[in-house]
This record gives structure tokens, C-alpha cells and sequence, in this order.
């Protein structure tokens, strides 16, 4: 079955999209690795293959999770379905 | 999928396998590489060493310089060995490393011959060997046979998404069958680190982990002029949907799937607890990291890219993968294994271990890898500090 997003585990913050691009006001299907199950989210930004989305709406000093796991914090808060990445995600250890 | 239970196997007589019957001529420093090289053009089927150190190490350096020459000629991928140097002690002392395997191994020192006598008696024995060796037969081996060491490189996101979890999936099903494994990777660990230690199967395992993972980041902040937070991760990381160092190290870690370590090995150490996976410290530079995991012992290599690395090894047998549709189109040769379909939900995680599987027994039954047939034979020292 098609997938337009991928996220590793069920408590990730972030999906990853796996199509060439997604575009604003999309509806995206995700697929959780995980336990192999589905969701839906509608997308913000234009987000190109590679890159994240933000599953939930984040704030300022928010920590990122991917793989289940501290990937970073958030620099700037973000709403649900837009673009995560170095704009608005700084690492924690330098 | 049901796992086969062998594989066919060069026996070895200290009772290894090796997925591969190589006779090498094996240079003990830089300027007995020519030497080597020749032995290697006269006598085909040979395959010579050449490699860039192994005058005037002392210390831990040397140490390591010895134990990368004998690991490597007594890696049961290789059948006889011919050991060429400068100078007759350190000649020997390698000879007598390799010698204990049992397998058939004789030095040659270049000091008071010159390089064609030497070539000419080296060249006498090398051929003996090989055509010695050329009798082999492949026998079936139990799967526990196999030591399986890998390492990814030229990672993007599909490396962390599809490909590293793919053989972490081949890790879990593997490492019940009583397979040795190997990771690395000390550098790409960083920001992983603290969840990497508590994979350790003892306490001992992770505080040893720790310690290793420290000295390394503390060289790293020593000769740092800056921070790595402008190379780690790179720019083009972060063009292809990377965002930090904690990010990429998960990645990373993704391919021991939910194993856990039972040793922390020193750079080509040889593992001595018995099956299970062990973290050895390494670079994170391809070649020099497959070097030692051969010169460890390992006898076939998994290695994840995502934009396409193309790194071989002499002896040891690299079966590359990926998740990238975009490497898999344009540099397909060097691709073993394809697992894009996971990308589009046309595979799953499973099916890709399994694909992946069947791969890796065909490559160690014989079926060449792509770096071997394209002729890369990336050999590459570890050198820990100047030389006198």
C-alpha cells in the first residue's frame, strides 16, 4: 500500500516523508513502522522526500523524538504539519 | 521465511570457515609493497596487500599495526599465506602470529637478497600454495560459521528509514542461530551514545562502551578547532533531511536492531566470548573500519548506503544494500541487495531482513558482491599517532 510518510515508532513527534515531495494542504498517509499500523495528517509546507513533518503541534523547548528517541529540541515552535528541520530543531549536545 | 541452517564454507584447520579461499601476499611494511606486488603478478590467483605503514610505529601504534597484519593473515577467508619484509624479526613475529591457525603461512625478508631473489623464493612458495589452495573444496557449514561485521556509509535518511533497520531485522534473526556480529562506528555514535551503552548485555559491557565512546569524544573536543556542529551532520545531510548529530547517530544505530553487546573490542581485536555481538572502536571511515573487522576475524560484511558507497575489501566479502530508488537507478552495479520497496510499502521490514538473508548466504556460498567484481580491494591501516 502507498505511503506518503514513514515514522518509525509510536511515540515519534516526526514522520518522515518517503514520496518525491508532499504539498501544502495534502492529505498524507503515514505508516508507523513500528507495530505496522496507519494514520492520516494534513500538511502545512511543501516538504520534500528525506525530510520531516510534524505530527503534533510543538513549542518552544519541545524535544523532537524519532526512533523513540531525543533526536534534539525545538527552537521555534512549530503546528502540526509543517516542515521540522534546522530552521526550527537544534541538537542538544553542542 | 525458514532460515537455512548452513551455508558452504572453506574448513579452515583451527576450525573456522571462511566464505572465501584467498592467498595473499601479505607486505609487512610500505616499501615491501613492491616486492609483494610482484609475487602477486607472477602467481595468479594470488592477491597482494599493499598498504601505506610499518616503519617505526612503537606503542600502541605498533601493537596495533601487528595485530592488523596477523588478524588479517589468519582470517579464515584466507587459505596460505606469504608474509614479505624488510627486516627478518618483525617478519617473523607475523609469521608466527598467522602460524597459529595452522594454515600454511612462510616469510620472506628483503634485507641482504634484494627485491628479485626475494620475489623469485617468494614466488616458488606462493605458487605451491595457491595450487595447493585450488584443491579446496566448499563443505557445508553450520550458519553459526558466520562472522558478520557491518558498517553503513554515504547515509542519508533512507539509510536510518530502510536499509540500517533492514539489517538490524537480519541481526535479530540471525543472532539466535549463534552468529558472531560486529558494529562500529565510534564517531557516528555521538548523541546515541548514552542509549547505545545501556545495549550492553552487562554492566561491564556498557561502562567499557562508555569509557571508549569518552576518549574519543574527548580527542574530538581536544583537536577540534571549532565544534563538529558543522560537520556532523554535513551539509549534505542536512540537504537530504538530517537535523542533528542525535539524529543521524539513531540512524545508525539502527542496524543491531534490538541486540545487545556482550564486549567493547579494540580496533581488529579478535572476539573472545563467543557468539553474540560485540562494538569494536572504530573509524568511521569505510575502509578502515572493514579493515579491522577483517583483521578481527570476520568473514562477511553488511554494508547500508544511501547515496551510494562503493567500498570492497581484499578478504572479506562487502554485500552492500540500500533504500535509496535514486542509487539503486543510477549506480546499480554496486548494489547487492535493493530494498526500496520499503520506502514504498511494496516491502516490509521483514521481507527485507529475509531478502537481505538470502543475499548474504549466497555471497558466503561464493556468489561474488558487486565490489569484488568491480575489483575494489580497499586496504586500509588504522594508525593511532605519529611515528617516531
Amino acid at each position: 500500500m502507498a505511503t506518503d510518510i514513514i515514522i518509525h515508532d509510536k511515540k515519534d513527534n516526526v514522520g518522515v516523508v518517503v514520496i518525491e515531495k508532499i504539498t501544502p494542504k495534502q492529505d498524507c498517509k503515514c505508516w508507523i513502522m513500528e507495530d505496522d499500523s496507519s494514520t492520516d495528517i494534513q500538511s502545512m509546507d511543501e516538504i520534500p522526500l528525506g525530510h520531516k513533518i510534524a505530527m503534533t503541534d510543538l513549542k518552544e523547548g519541545d524535544t523532537i523524538l524519532k526512533y523513540g528517541h531525543d533526536i534534539g529540541k525545538v527552537v521555534k515552535s512549530i503546528k502540526k504539519g509543517e516542515h521540522v528541520h534546522v530552521h526550527n530543531v537544534k541538537t542538544k549536545k553542542w | 521465511m525458514e532460515i537455512p541452517k548452513s551455508f558452504l564454507g572453506y574448513k579452515r584447520e583451527n576450525g573456522r570457515a571462511g566464505t572465501r579461499n584467498h592467498v595473499i601476499i601479505l607486505p609487512v611494511d610500505d616499501i615491501s609493497n613492491a616486492c609483494a606486488e610482484a609475487v602477486a603478478n607472477n602467481i595468479k590467483g594470488t592477491i597482494a596487500l599493499p598498504h601505506s605503514y610499518g616503519r617505526l610505529q612503537f606503542g600502541a601504534d605498533l601493537e596495533l599495526h601487528f595485530r592488523t597484519m596477523i588478524g588479517t593473515g589468519s582470517n579464515p577467508n584466507v587459505a596460505a599465506v606469504i608474509v614479505i619484509g624488510i627486516e627478518p624479526k618483525w617478519t617473523k613475529r607475523i609469521v608466527d602470529g598467522i602460524a597459529k591457525t595452522g594454515k600454511p603461512v612462510e616469510g620472506f625478508h628483503i634485507e641482504r637478497t634484494g627485491d628479485i631473489g626475494t620475489v623469485m623464493k617468494a614466488s616458488k612458495t606462493a605458487q605451491e600454495f595457491v595450487m595447493w589452495a585450488s584443491e579446496k573444496q566448499r563443505e557445508e557449514c553450520p550458519i553459526s560459521d558466520l562472522w558478520i561485521s557491518v558498517k553503513c556509509g554515504e547515509s542519508d535518511t533512507t539509510s536510518g528509514l530502510a536499509s540500517n533497520p533492514t539489517v538490524g531485522n537480519l541481526m535479530d534473526k540471525l543472532e539466535p542461530l549463534g552468529v558472531h556480529l560486529c558494529f562500529g562506528e565510534t564517531s557516528e555514535l555521538t548523541g546515541a551514545e548514552k542509549v547505545c551503552a545501556t545495549r550492553g548485555a552487562t554492566k561491564e559491557a556498557s561502562d567499557k562502551f562508555m569509557k571508549t565512546w569518552s576518549a574519543y569524544n574527548d580527542f574530538i573536543l581536544k583537536e577540534a578547532t571549532d565544534d563538529l556542529s558543522e560537520s556532523q551532520p554535513t551539509a549534505g545531510n542536512i540537504a537530504g533531511g538530517l537535523t542533528t548529530i542525535e539524529e543521524k547517530a539513531f540512524g545508525n544505530f539502527q542496524k543491531i536492531g534490538d541486540c545487545k553487546f556482550i564486549d567493547v573490542l579494540e580496533p581488529a581485536e579478535e572476539p573472545k566470548k563467543g557468539k553474540g555481538l560485540y562494538f569494536m572502536d572504530t573509524s568511521s571511515a569505510a575502509a578502515e573500519c572493514v579493515t579491522l573487522q577483517a583483521a578481527a576475524g570476520f568473514n562477511i560484511h553488511l554494508f547500508p548506503t544511501g547515496q551510494g558507497n562503493i567500498v570492497g575489501n581484499p578478504i572479506e566479502p562487502v554485500v552492500k544494500l540500500t533504500a535509496n530508488p535514486l542509487t539503486v537507478k543510477s549506480m546499480g552495479e554496486h548494489i547487492d541487495c535493493d530494498v526500496s520497496k520499503i520506502l514504498s510499502r511494496e516491502m516490509n521490514l521483514s521481507e527485507a531482513g529475509d531478502k537481505l538473508i538470502e543475499t548474504t548466504l549466497r555471497v558466503a556460498n561464493g556468489r561474488l558482491t558487486c565490489a569484488e567484481a568491480l575489483g575494489h580491494k580497499e586496504f586500509v591501516m588504522t594508525k593511532l599517532y605519529r611515528s617516531a
